[in-house]
């Protein structure tokens, strides 16, 4: 689905990230971790369209995405959500998620304000849809509330639902247990399973240990903006040179 | 033709001098607080207006000079406390209409005061002009280069060499870090505005006896001080002096070649010119974002 | 089949509200002000929903306003043009030039925006000042009547009617806007716009586009008043003109389609009262902008509402 060939990006003379390749399976659960300061949002920002590589391929299905705008990626089947939260705060909760499925429904500014029988239809059932996104995602009860009157949990979770609102093939979560509790974090687990159940590949760049070994069929670590190791959860777990990177070389040769 | 081309630059620039000081009073706001004071032209404004009154009631010239701009100052200082600590985070847009509601308040209780009359001052060593060079330039226009550049080194000499500048300038540069070490960052937006409020009244003290000045003058030197301001990068003095200056000739250069009428338009094409190609102005640093 | 809900009630009220007026204003000055306000309610209405529902900045608006005005005025009494044609042509220009200006404008934010904008409106308001063989410049233009199907509309009854009709309309369809999915599309890009972008919305076309439908409905509330009032200066189109839509915005309410109504009845009374004292009017307005964005920083209308929300429970 997903291959990321020889990506490089600098800012100056940092180089945030370097030479990195690794290919994601459709339809798998795919994590990215490493220490702070290892590039992992730097290449999701890459693979989301936000920076433009300074070098190599991102071949989506086969396409070289590199440097496309994010709407651009968004029209190709991907999705994704904000470590820092990008909710529309002026805006209902059922409205942040409808705005995730505008690709679905393309309607311009004249056709809204005729207000077309076309549109009517579309946007009644594109009301339905969001409701039952909310449902899934486990937020619908909130579905008359405004942004303004929900938890940071049930934001995460809102952000979720919009992200699939659009029926990407690819959904990027960016630290989706990010500031949650225990309870909630599991939630989010289950949730990221039942998304990748219905087909959809999802690739996570977490800092929660237990939710990625949990969750993921295949890691990729990142240290100082290269690929330090890349395997299964199993395999990632026994790595002396992970180890090393997270916990500091003395201990790591104990390990 | 010459000749033509000197008495345009010198025009231009004094009253880019003027627009410098401007400039830079609407820098040190904006470095302290991130705030666009659209209020600034105002304070220039009141600062020959305050004068004129204050020498027609038979004042002497140089108390009415002093009054003048501690008045202006003080000006600043209660826009400051009344009207910005309020609304200190608010967005964008509101910190803006605020600065705009400020300017139209000052501007209309001028307007009831002293009416729609216009107001000059005595130039301050007479006004028998200078040649220099084969072109006549008003020894007023020494006295506003002059003091401009005294401030200017003076406002150097502030945030280099003592404290409380210094401060201004960490609080510039990251306000919570700045209140973490100590700094009553209250206290130096305050003093910013008084500082911006005091370079203003000076401007407008020296521009006076060159240009009449009236309750709505505060309106195009505000913008324009703001161009400079912008054309300077919003960084330093010298960007703010540079830019100053280059937009008063620019304009005098207009006014005398091409057609005086449209000698207003040069600041606002500018502008526009700098903020579409070169938003960082001609001495801002480039700086990328992190996401 | 279901009873079709009422969608918007305030639209009925609206509707209601202007029907019954005329016979409740008897003196032909209340009509003149009623007609003055819908006509800056329609200017407030495509203001707001480039300020407060996209978040853009405007601070040269009544540029807008101006052209059509002059535009109509010009074409109508220096080429005889028809009233109606001269009113397309101004919407066109107006449309035409803000769409060439958006696109670079609408790159830059916050300060920078405020300040393209201000720009903007005051070069062209300098352009209307100083080009007197057109424009009469600072004297002013007297405006022929507005003939439409061979009739002249004249006297306030009828203008009435116009100006009632138009913003029935300009409500109608904004309020259509708001609850499509280009109005959430507008919504979420003040919002979040990388949000929005990544849900695969073209950002910046939706800001070019509601950027030219507010300069375009600008300019026919421009032209329209020009005609009605028979007379126009550049004042029209000035500095302070561009702020008083924008205080109309702002204190009505953000993002809000009868708080712009509501905002523009207001700020056009207000002057009624002060007109013998101008450095007052000045004051006051400067007051409102100011206590309006420390206390209501949403403006009426949403601050209101946001009340009457909370008390419900």
């Amino acid at each position: 689905m997903l291959t990321i060939k020889n990506l490089d990006k600098h800012f100056g003379g940092v180089k945030a990230v370097q030479d990195i390749s690794f290919t994601i399976a459709k339809g798998s659960i795919h994590a990215v971790i490493g220490p702070n300061g290892a590039g992992k949002t730097t290449l999701f920002n890459l693979i989301t369209g936000v920076y433009t590589p300074s070098a190599g391929e991102i071949l989506l299905r086969g396409e070289n995405v590199a440097g496309m705008s994010p709407d651009a990626l968004a029209r190709r089947g991907m999705s994704r959500t904000f470590q820092n939260l990008q909710v529309c705060m002026n805006m209902s909760a059922i409205d942040n998620v409808m705005v995730g499925a505008h690709l679905l429904l393309n309607q311009g500014m004249f056709a809204g304000m005729l207000r077309l029988p076309s549109v009517r239809r579309a946007d009644a059932a594109c009301r339905d849809e969001a409701a039952s996104l909310m449902d899934f995602v486990g937020v619908g009860r909130y579905v008359n509330a405004h942004a303004t009157e929900l938890s940071y949990g049930v934001l995460k979770r809102l952000e979720i639902a919009r992200a699939l609102a659009a029926k990407p093939q690819v959904l990027l979560l960016d630290e989706p247990a990010a500031g949650l509790n225990h309870t909630e974090t599991g939630e989010v687990e289950t949730l990221i399973r039942k998304v990748a159940q219905t087909g959809v590949t999802v690739v996570l760049v977490e800092h929660d240990m237990k939710l990625v070994m949990n969750l993921s069929d295949h890691i990729l670590v990142l240290d100082h903006g290269k690929k330090l190791a890349e395997g299964t959860p199993a395999e990632v777990r026994a790595n002396p040179d992970v180890l090393a990177a997270y916990l500091g070389t003395d201990l790591g040769a104990q390990a | 033709m010459f000749e033509q081309f000197l008495q345009f630059f010198y025009s231009g620039v004094t009253v880019g001098s003027a627009y410098a000081l401007a400039a830079l009073g609407f820098t040190i706001i904006y470095n302290t607080s991130g705030v666009i004071n659209f209020a600034q032209g105002e304070f220039i404004m009141l600062g020959g207006m305050l004068a004129a009154v204050l020498v027609g009631a038979g004042v002497p010239l140089p108390l009415a000079v002093v009054i003048a701009v501690v008045v202006t100052s003080c000006v600043g200082l209660v826009m400051e406390k009344t009207v910005i600590q309020p609304a200190r985070d608010a967005q964008v847009v509101s910190l803006i209409i605020i600065t705009i509601g400020a300017s139209l308040v000052v501007r209309g209780l001028v307007q009831i005061w002293l009416g729609k009359g216009t107001f000059s001052l005595t130039p301050f060593s007479g006004d028998s002009p200078i040649i220099l060079l084969g072109a006549s330039l008003l020894p007023q226009s020494l006295w506003v280069l002059g003091v401009t550049l005294v401030m200017v080194a003076l406002m150097g000499w502030f945030f280099g060499r003592t404290l409380l500048g210094k401060a201004m300038l960490a609080t510039s540069h990251n306000r919570v870090a700045a209140q973490l070490v100590g700094i009553n960052t209250e206290r130096v937006l305050l003093v910013s505005f008084g500082l911006a409020a005091l370079l203003g009244g000076v401007g407008g003290v020296l521009l006076a006896p060159i240009t009449y000045t009236s309750y709505d003058a505060g309106i195009m030197l505000g913008l324009k001080g703001f161009v400079a301001a912008v054309l300077g990068g919003l960084g330093g003095g010298a960007g703010a002096v540079a830019g100053g200056l280059i937009l008063g000739i620019a304009e005098a250069m207009t006014a005398g070649f091409i057609s005086s009428a449209y000698k207003d338009a040069v600041p606002f094409v500018l502008i526009l010119f700098i903020l579409f190609f070169m938003p960082r102005g001609l001495f801002g640093a480039k700086v990328s974002d992190r996401v | 089949m279901k009873a079709p809900r009422m969608r918007h009630p305030g639209l009925l009220v609206l509707a209601v509200i202007l029907a019954v007026l005329p016979f409740v204003l008897t003196n032909a000055y209340y009509l003149d002000v009623a007609i003055k306000i819908a006509l800056n309610a329609v200017v407030v209405i495509g203001l707001n929903l480039l300020v407060g529902y996209t978040g853009q900045i405007s601070l040269g608006h009544a540029a807008f306003f101006g052209m059509g005005a002059y535009g109509s005025a010009v074409l109508t009494s220096h080429f005889g043009w028809p009233a109606l044609a001269a009113l397309a042509a101004g919407a066109a220009t107006t449309g035409l030039l803000a769409f060439i200006l958006a696109r670079p404008v609408l790159k830059l934010k916050g300060h920078t925006l405020a300040m393209a904008t201000l720009g903007l409106g005051i070069i062209i308001a300098m352009v209307i000042n100083n080009e007197s063989q057109w424009t009469g410049g600072p004297d002013g233009l007297a405006v022929p009547a507005f003939g439409l199907l061979g009739m002249d509309i004249s006297g306030e009854t009828q203008w009435y009617a116009v100006a009632a009709i138009l913003l029935l309309l300009v409500t109608w369809g904004a309020l259509n806007l708001i609850g499509s999915p280009a109005g959430r599309a507008l919504q979420a890009i003040h919002g979040s716009e990388v949000a929005a972008r990544v849900a695969g919305i073209d950002t910046t076309r939706f800001k070019v586009r509601v950027f030219v439908l507010s300069a375009v409905l600008a300019s026919i509330a421009g032209s329209i008043s020009a005609h009605y009032i028979g007379f126009i200066t550049p004042n029209m189109a000035g500095f302070f003109h561009s702020i008083e839509l924008v205080t109309m915005v702002v204190v009505g309410g953000s993002a809000s389609i009868f708080g712009s109504i509501i905002g523009a009845a207001l700020l056009t009374i207000l002057p009624q009262f002060l007109s013998a004292f101008e450095g007052w009017e000045t004051v006051v307005f400067g007051m409102i902008l100011i206590l309006c964005m420390i206390f209501l920083p949403r403006g009426l209308v949403p601050s209101i509402a946001a009340k009457l929300r909370k008390a419900r429970g």
